[in-house]
């Protein structure tokens, strides 16, 4: 026990360094390096990523047409583990976690206690009592709250765990080569152990462009190993690695949102009117009424029921091909209704997208005379557009071969 | 002989806002400063060549940017320079950081308590919260919440408005805010005893409670409504040290038009038929005004500048009851050479700002306990900063300005008053703490100055030396500020206004209680105020 406490202290004094590092270093980070030409990073939760490598309109065609690796090791990531995980993530989150089987993953959400989104993220289910939530922002202190009275074990593994998401026609192929036998076995969220080195790496068919695609997991030690095999199965099969830039677009095409871009996270909103419910952004279809008691479940039912939901989340399609990102929303060309967050020309679906907020009834059961306003400057002067809007529905693109089984070769 | 329009008493930063904004109305405005230099607590002095100290006050948040901009105070040499960091020592030879960083943040804190790293967020965002409803607060006059003129129920709307845009849950912590202690607030986000710490030194800072006092959570609130350049919550050094906000605000005044007279004492305001006339000088000289505003603290003012009997009872006896107790020390230190502190990185960003050695609240309490039993802390709090770190003109190149908040110090020891060899007691326990974790502290040492409340309330007038002019407890905010139903800068005498730290919103170099009494006078006068800034806008 001694032994284990000055151990302790030793690593504690030794990460006083940290400060020397703004930007952590991915476990990749030797390899985006040195493939990094464009040399423009950003910081992603305290790591260093790359908006771009190259080029970020052909890393996004890699997406499309080949495969393209993106590093997604900054995602939080929290090791959910005992007897009672099941009850717990299904006290805590949206979805019913009974439904998820061991072997698959879903998208799902988590409120506080008035029915308020504190973010979204996917959660893997390992076996019957192992998990991993993934997400964009932190929540270890209400996790472990919320996990009093269960037994279950909450501990964050974001620096522990390297992760990869390899998406395109051929990643089917790419891992195939590689080595991964019985990798086309895996349907949609489904996710498999598979030999790595001297350990194992998790590979799920998941991912956040709307394409065929896997994730993949490893500690952090045998991340290189698992880069550079990757790499070596790509060869013939156009692998590609990519910054966000290419990551964003199509993750806008697949209709996908964002937390704290599409929306704003529970825990980081100081203005409590950009609170959400989740059928304000869209995530309504995660809740199950049914499953009992989960957080936010009240107040959540009680919204619905008193028709008290402000806000809705829409994908829109505007006229002309100006991407009109953070526009405003108007009703009639007057009255202001809401605000565009993520906005791009599809290079795929060949039209001009944008997923925004709206105050309701505008973008519910108004959903006619819908205009943005977009500011682009060009030359140092604003063109100031009025523009048509039209509510669609997402995914913007629907890809056959995301969920064709067995997957695609290309 | 002169009839002034305005007398204002004492040279203080809130005298001086106050003098400025008056005299740029177009009155005929005269600032009586008793010292024979400007700045009250806000001073920067040499006592020693080569070396200048920022002798009370040694940092600046709080102070309005609306004030700096209205008053000029840039071009009058005003500026403030943001710090870039802290630290709290361990008792194990570590430190617990503080980095402008949000992630280097987080991940210093990670390394006492993942849980802690994660719950910080929270923390913060609830911390921004509440400041975000105070803050406009402090640049309006609190409403009487007994009157019925239009203008206090307006204002009383404005207040019940922005409570009732709370949800109910920001609504119940905003009462715990108020009411609570620091120690308790700080109990519900984290586990870690220097992380609480750490934050709850802002807590007490300037107070006569401990960090288990209820109140004190308002202190912390108090603490975190400054900005730096918008960067809210920030603290930096005034260029110069403090002084130099003083005087740029005398240059602002003196520019003007206004007229200062230093080596000044106030004996006495002059009473008239329940009207201010003027002042009576220490050696008798009369100086005539047709209004007269105290920057001196609520009890200095009117149980020692107005006779009583021209003061309704009940007042009075308020103002005695007026908490304003004595509760910190100050220890200036001119050094040779840039102290060592062997547990902190030679290139950490934390010399360049506030340092502190008391690791738990624990030893915070424990040495409020000797405030209580009337003697200075044994294991003092002391809030350490070396400002010539990124201020090259308070000393010549590798020497340094250290300045040593300490706290507690009472304002009697055991009852009796200060002497000499408490006051060296004093500092002796605070230069024994530094040289815990700085070897060859000693050595360094070129000069001292020492000051107990009893230094801080002979040079400064403040009352027991409480720098807030007052105590930050619930009970003596908004309309209570100083006491009820004189919460608007006027008194019970005519013609006599308050625009010290005693009336709302408070201490800590704001400049707002000077800002707010000269709108009050204006309005009296029936003089418009379009050279007053309204807040900025809380977006």
């Amino acid at each position: 026990m001694v032994a284990v406490a000055k151990t302790k202290s030793r690593t504690k004094l030794a990460e006083q360094a940290h400060f020397r590092t703004l930007r952590l270093p991915s476990p990749f980070q030797p390899r985006l390096e040195a493939l990094a030409a464009q040399q423009d990073w950003y910081d992603w939760a305290g790591y260093k990523a790359p908006h771009a490598l190259w080029d970020d309109e052909l890393e996004y065609f890699a997406i499309r047409s080949q495969a393209a690796l993106f590093d997604i090791s900054p995602m939080v990531k929290y090791r959910i583990e005992g007897p009672d995980a099941e009850a717990f993530l299904n006290r805590v989150t949206l979805r019913n976690v009974t439904k998820l089987k061991p072997g698959r993953v879903h998208y799902t959400a988590w409120c506080d206690d008035e029915g308020y989104v504190l973010d979204d993220g996917t959660l893997f289910r390992f076996s019957a009592d192992r998990f991993r939530l993934c997400c964009q922002e932190r929540h270890l202190p209400w996790l472990l709250d919320s996990a009093i009275g269960y037994e279950v074990s909450v501990v964050e593994e974001t620096q522990e765990v390297a992760g990869l998401a390899l998406q395109g026609p051929t990643s089917f192929a790419v891992l195939r080569d590689a080595g991964f036998k019985g990798v086309e076995k895996l349907k949609i969220f489904d996710l498999a152990e598979f030999p790595h080195e001297k350990g194992s790496v998790t590979i799920s068919r998941t991912g956040f462009t709307g394409d065929l695609g896997y994730e993949l997991f490893v500690p952090v030690k045998q991340a290189l190993s698992l880069w550079d095999r990757l790499i070596e199965g790509g060869k013939l099969h156009g692998i590609r690695p990519m910054g966000y830039t290419a990551l964003n677009r199509a993750r806008i095409e697949a209709g996908l949102i964002v937390a704290n871009a599409d929306f704003v996270t529970g825990d980081s909103a100081i203005r409590t009117d950009r609170l959400r419910m989740p059928d304000e952004i869209g995530l309504g279809f995660m809740i199950d009424p049914a499953k009992g008691h989960f957080n936010g479940r009240r107040a959540i039912l009680d919204a619905r029921q008193n028709k008290t939901l402000k806000h809705v989340l829409v994908g829109l399609e505007i006229e002309g091909n100006i991407p009109a990102e953070h526009a405003i929303v108007y009703h009639r060309g007057k009255r202001e209704v809401g605000l565009v967050s993520a906005a791009i020309w599809s290079p795929t679906a060949k039209r001009n997208i944008a997923i925004a907020s709206l105050q309701r009834p505008y973008g519910d059961t108004v959903v006619d005379d819908l205009w943005v306003e977009i500011y682009a400057m060009r030359e140092l002067q604003y063109h100031k557009l009025m523009k048509r809007a039209k509510v669609v529905p997402r995914p913007f693109i629907k890809l056959d071969r995301r969920t064709a089984n067995p997957p695609g070769e290309r | 002989m002169k009839n002034w329009d305005v007398i204002v008493i004492g040279g203080g930063h809130n005298g001086l806002v106050n003098a400025c904004y008056l005299q740029r109305s177009g009155l005929d405005v005269l600032v009586l400063e008793q010292k024979d230099w400007v700045g009250g607590a806000a001073t920067s002095r040499s006592l020693t060549p080569g070396f200048v100290y920022s002798n009370c006050s040694y940092v600046c948040s709080l102070f309005r940017p609306e004030i700096m901009r209205d008053l000029e105070l840039p071009r009058f040499g005003l500026q403030v320079i943001p710090y870039e960091g802290g630290a709290v020592f361990t008792q194990d030879g570590d430190y617990l950081a503080n980095y402008r960083d949000h992630h280097a943040h987080r991940r210093e804190f990670a390394r006492f308590s993942p849980r802690d790293a994660e719950a910080y967020e929270r923390y913060a965002c609830d911390v921004t919260r509440q400041c975000r409803f105070i803050q406009p607060l402090l640049m309006r006059t609190a409403p009487d919440p007994t009157s019925f003129k239009p203008r206090d129920i307006g204002e009383l709307i404005y207040l019940g408005r922005k409570f009732s845009d709370m949800s109910a849950e920001e609504m119940a912590l905003t009462m715990r805010f108020w009411t609570m202690s620091i120690s308790d607030f700080l109990d519900e986000y984290f586990e870690t005893d220097v992380i609480k710490a750490n934050f709850a030194l802002s807590g007490i800072i300037g107070t006569a409670l401990g960090p288990m006092s209820p109140g004190t959570a308002y202190v912390l609130l108090h603490h975190y409504m400054g900005e730096v350049d918008g960067s809210v919550g920030a603290w930096g050094y005034a260029r110069g040290g403090m002084g130099a906000v003083t005087q740029a605000l005398a240059a602002s005044f003196q520019a003007s038009g206004g007229t200062i007279r230093t080596g000044a004492q106030v004996e006495q305001v002059l009473v008239k038929n329940g009207h201010a006339q003027g002042v009576v000088l220490a050696g008798g000289e009369e100086v005539l005004g047709k209004l007269t505003v105290s920057n001196a603290d609520v009890k200095r003012t009117f149980l020692k500048l107005v006779e009583p009997k021209e003061l309704p009872d009940i007042f009075l006896r308020r103002v005695k009851n007026f908490k304003i107790r004595g509760s910190s020390g100050k220890v200036n230190i001119a050094l040779g050479s840039m102290p060592e502190f062997p547990a902190l990185p030679d290139d950490s960003p934390c010399y360049r700002g506030d340092l502190h050695f008391t690791d738990s609240v624990e030893r915070m309490e424990r040495a409020y306990d000797d405030w209580k039993e009337g003697r200075w802390s044994a294991d003092p709090f002391i809030d350490m900063v070396i400002p010539t770190t990124l201020d090259p003109t308070m000393a010549s190149p590798g020497k340094h300005f250290m300045s040593c908040f300490v706290q507690y110090a009472p304002p009697k020891v055991g009852g009796r008053e200060w002497t000499d060899a408490d006051r060296d007691g004093f500092a002796e326990s605070v230069i024994s703490q530094i040289a815990d974790y700085s070897p060859g502290f000693r050595e360094r040492i070129v000069h001292m100055e020492v000051r107990t409340p009893r230094e801080i309330e002979a040079e400064t007038g403040l009352t027991e030396g409480n720098i807030f002019q007052g105590e930050l407890t619930f009970d003596q905010l908004l309309f209570n500020r100083p006491v009820p139903g004189y919460a608007q800068y006027r008194s019970p005498v005519g013609g006599l206004y308050m625009c010290g730290s005693s009336t709302h919103p408070g201490g800590g170099v704001m400049g707002a209680p000077g800002r707010n009494a000269a709108v009050e006078i204006l309005r009296d006068l029936k003089r418009g105020a379009n050279h007053v800034s309204a807040a900025h806008d809380v977006i």
